[in-house]
C-alpha cells in the first residue's frame, strides 16, 4: 500500500511536469494561426525587443502576398507590444502583462479572440479591453475600471475571450494612442494573413532579402511555439531531475516491499518448487507481482495527475517577460509515457527479489514454513 | 507374502551439510531397496537424518555421492528443469504444516499440481473433486485454510498429493501439529491409500502410533540405517 502511494507519487509528479510542459506548448502554440505571418526586426526573438518603423511597415503592407480583407483592405495589423505592471490579485507584488496595440485587422486576423462583453476600443480614444484570463489574476481590469500607465488613465471598455491562448493575458488597446503614449516612433510587428498558404518561402525570401527591410518573418504558429521552447526545456529539465531522484525513492521503496513479499511467502515458494512448478515460473509470477505494483502506482498517480487539468498557473515566460496563464494538458503519449515509466520502476524494484526467489534452495524454503 | 519389485532403488549414498566452516555427514553410505505399494515408516532422533534421505528420493535435493533410481529413472542424474518435470509428475508431497496456499480455496490448493499437467479445466475439475472426496472433505471445497481445522487442512494436503496418480508418496512428519484423534484420522487415511489404492508411502515420523500404520518401519541413526521390521502383513 505504501509502495504504490510512493510510486503513485513519483507518477504523480512525473504526469503532471508532462502535462505543464504539454500544456505551456499547447497555449503558446494554439495563439498562432497558421495562415498569418509575423514580421519582426531581425534577430530580435519576440514582438517585445523588436521594432518596425513605418517606412518598412509600408513597404510590407505593400507586398503581394499579403492577402485582402472582406472590405478590400490589406488584411493586415500593424502591432506594437510593451510590458506595464499591474498588481495582482491577493497578492502583494505586481507582475508584468503585455499591452498590444492593435488596429481595426487585428481582431480579425485572430479568429479565436472574440469580444465577449463591452465593445471594442474607439479608435483615437484611451480606451482599452482586456483578456479574460487577466480579468481573474488582476486588479482593476474589469469594465468600467481605468488603469494609469504611460501618462493617462485608460479606460476599460470591453472583456475579450481568446480560449488558451496567450492572448487570454493581454491588454488592447488603439496602436497609435498607445505609440503616443508611450513615446515609441516605431510598431513592434506586423502580423499578415498569406493570400495563398503556399507563397510563405517566396514571400520569406522576398521580404527578409529585401535592403531596405531588415527583418525576420515566421508563420505566427512557429512564432508561438519558439516562444514557448526555452521554458518547455527549462520545465522539462527540472521536472525530469526531480522525477530521477524520487523514482529512486521509489524503485527503493519497491524493492523492499517485494523483498518482504517474497520473505513472507519463503514456504510457498519452496512448497510450489516441491510440486514442480519451475524456478523461471516462480520468476514470472514475482516480476508480474512487482510489474501490476508498479501499475496501481501508475493508474493511481495517473487520477490524480489528471485532476490537475482543472487547475490553471501563470508564470513569467522567459522569452517574452511577460505574465503567461496556461493549464496542464493531458494526451495520449502522456498516458503512455507514464505507464511505461511507472511500469519499469516496478520492474527495477521487483528484479532483484524475484531472482532471490526463484534461486531459493527448496529444502532451506520448506524448513522456514 | 508375494516378493515386489522395489521401486525406490537407493544405492551407496551419503550426504553431508556445510556449517560455517564445518562438515557434518548426515547419511552414511546408505543401501536400501523400497517395494512397490510398500508403506515405509522412517524413524529416528532427531539429526539422524531421516529428512534428508526423504528429501534424497522426493527429488528436492542432491546427494554428495551415491545413486537413488524411482521406477527406473535414476533421478540423481537429472538436471534442475528434469527433475522438477519428474517431481511433477512422480511425486506427491505431505508435510508436517500442511504447506497450503493461504489465498487458494482447498478446490484450488489440490487443482495446483494439476495446473503442471496437460488436462484441460474440465478434467482437472472432476481429478479435484474426486480427490477431495476421497478425503471426505467434498463439502468443503471452497474454503480457505485458514477456514479448515489443522486436520482437514492436512486432507487438503492429502488430497493435493494424490492428485496426480504420483508413483510416491512422501510425507514429513504428516502427524506432528496434529492432535490425537485428527492424527489418527490422517493415518487411517494413509493406511487407506496403501492398503486400498496400492500407494507407495515413504513417511518420515517421530510418532510410534503413526509409524503402528506402517508395514516396514526402519530407523535411522547417526546417518546409518539399521533394523528392519515388518508388521502388518500387506
Amino acid at each position: 500500500m505504501i509502495t504504490t502511494s510512493g510510486m503513485a507519487l513519483v507518477v504523480f509528479v512525473f504526469a503532471t511536469i508532462l502535462m505543464l510542459v504539454q500544456g505551456l506548448q499547447q497555449t503558446l502554440v494554439q495563439t498562432g494561426f497558421e495562415d498569418n505571418l509575423i514580421v519582426i526586426r531581425r534577430a530580435s526573438g519576440s514582438e517585445v525587443q523588436s521594432g518596425i518603423d513605418r517606412y518598412q511597415a509600408s513597404i510590407i503592407e505593400t507586398d503581394s502576398a499579403v492577402a485582402s480583407g472582406s472590405d478590400g483592405e490589406r488584411f493586415l495589423a500593424k502591432e506594437m507590444v510593451v510590458l506595464i505592471t499591474l498588481p495582482k490579485k491577493g497578492h502583494a507584488g505586481s507582475s508584468n502583462v503585455t499591452l498590444r496595440g492593435v488596429t481595426k485587422k487585428s481582431l480579425e486576423l485572430r479568429p479565436q479572440v472574440k469580444l465577449v462583453k463591452g465593445r471594442m476600443p474607439n479608435a483615437g480614444s484611451t480606451e482599452i479591453i482586456t483578456g479574460q484570463s487577466l480579468v481573474r489574476r488582476f486588479d482593476g481590469v474589469n469594465i468600467g475600471e481605468s488603469i494609469r500607465f504611460g501618462k493617462r488613465d485608460w479606460t476599460v471598455v470591453g472583456a475579450f475571450d481568446a480560449g488558451s491562448t496567450g492572448f487570454n493575458s493581454e491588454i488592447w488597446g488603439d496602436s497609435d494612442q498607445l505609440m503616443q503614449a508611450f513615446r515609441r516612433p516605431v510598431y513592434s510587428s506586423v502580423l499578415f494573413r498569406l493570400r495563398d498558404h503556399d507563397d510563405f518561402d517566396a514571400v520569406k525570401v522576398r521580404l527578409e532579402s529585401d535592403p531596405r527591410l531588415t527583418v525576420d518573418i515566421k508563420r505566427e504558429a512557429r512564432y508561438y511555439e519558439e516562444q514557448s521552447e526555452v521554458m518547455a526545456k527549462f520545465l522539462r529539465i527540472l521536472g525530469i531531475s526531480i522525477t530521477v531522484i524520487f523514482s529512486l525513492g521509489a524503485i527503493i521503496g519497491a524493492m523492499i516491499t517485494m523483498y518482504t513479499s517474497v520473505a513472507n511467502r519463503i514456504g510457498e515458494i519452496g512448497t510450489l518448487q516441491a510440486l514442480g512448478f519451475q524456478r523461471t515460473s516462480i520468476l514470472g509470477a514475482f516480476l508480474v507481482e512487482a510489474l501490476l505494483l508498479g501499475l496501481a502506482g501508475g493508474i493511481t498517480g495517473l487520477v490524480f495527475a489528471s485532476l490537475m487539468r482543472f487547475v490553471k498557473i501563470s508564470t513569467v515566460n522567459f522569452q517574452t517577460f511577460s505574465e503567461l496563464e496556461f493549464g496542464f494538458a493531458l494526451s495520449f503519449e502522456i498516458v503512455c509515457m507514464v505507464l511505461a515509466f511507472a511500469l519499469i520502476m516496478g520492474f527495477a524494484g521487483g528484479v532483484l527479489p524475484a531472482i532471490r526467489a526463484s534461486r531459493m534452495n527448496i529444502v532451506d524454503a520448506l524448513r522456514e514454513s | 507374502m508375494e516378493r515386489k519389485n522395489p521401486i525406490v532403488q537407493i544405492k551407496h549414498v551419503s550426504k553431508s551439510y556445510r556449517r560455517g566452516s564445518q562438515i557434518v555427514p548426515v547419511l552414511n553410505d546408505i543401501t536400501v531397496d523400497i517395494n512397490e505399494g510398500e508403506f515405509l515408516a522412517l524413524m529416528g532422533p532427531s539429526g539422524s537424518g531421516k529428512s534428508t534421505l526423504l528429501n534424497l528420493i522426493a527429488g528436492i535435493d542432491r546427494v554428495d555421492s551415491g545413486s537413488i533410481l524411482v521406477d527406473g529413472v535414476e533421478i540423481t542424474g537429472l538436471v534442475e528443469t528434469e527433475l522438477a518435470n519428474w517431481r511433477a509428475n512422480h511425486v506427491g508431497f505431505v508435510f508436517q504444516f500442511y504447506n497450503l496456499i493461504p489465498v487458494l480455496t482447498a478446490f484450488e490448493n489440490v487443482e495446483l499440481p494439476l495446473l503442471l499437467t496437460r488436462l484441460t479445466r474440465k478434467e482437472r475439475k472432476k481429478h479435484v473433486e474426486i480427490a477431495l472426496a476421497a478425503v471426505n472433505l467434498s463439502h468443503r471445497l471452497a474454503h480457505y485454510p485458514a477456514q479448515l481445522s489443522g486436520g482437514e487442512q492436512q486432507r487438503v494436503a492429502i488430497a493435493r498429493a494424490v492428485v496426480t496418480d504420483p508413483t510416491i508418496l512422501v510425507a514429513d512428519e504428516p502427524t506432528g501439529d496434529l492432535d490425537r484423534k485428527s492424527a489418527e484420522e490422517i493415518m487411517d487415511l494413509m493406511d487407506g491409500l496403501n492398503r486400498e489404492l496400492g500407494k507407495t508411502i515413504i513417511m518420515v515420523t517421530h510418532d510410534p502410533r503413526a509409524a503402528q500404520k506402517a508395514y516396514v518401519i526402519r530407523h535411522l541413526d547417526k546417518g546409518v540405517l539399521n533394523d528392519v521390521h515388518h508388521q502388518n502383513s500387506v
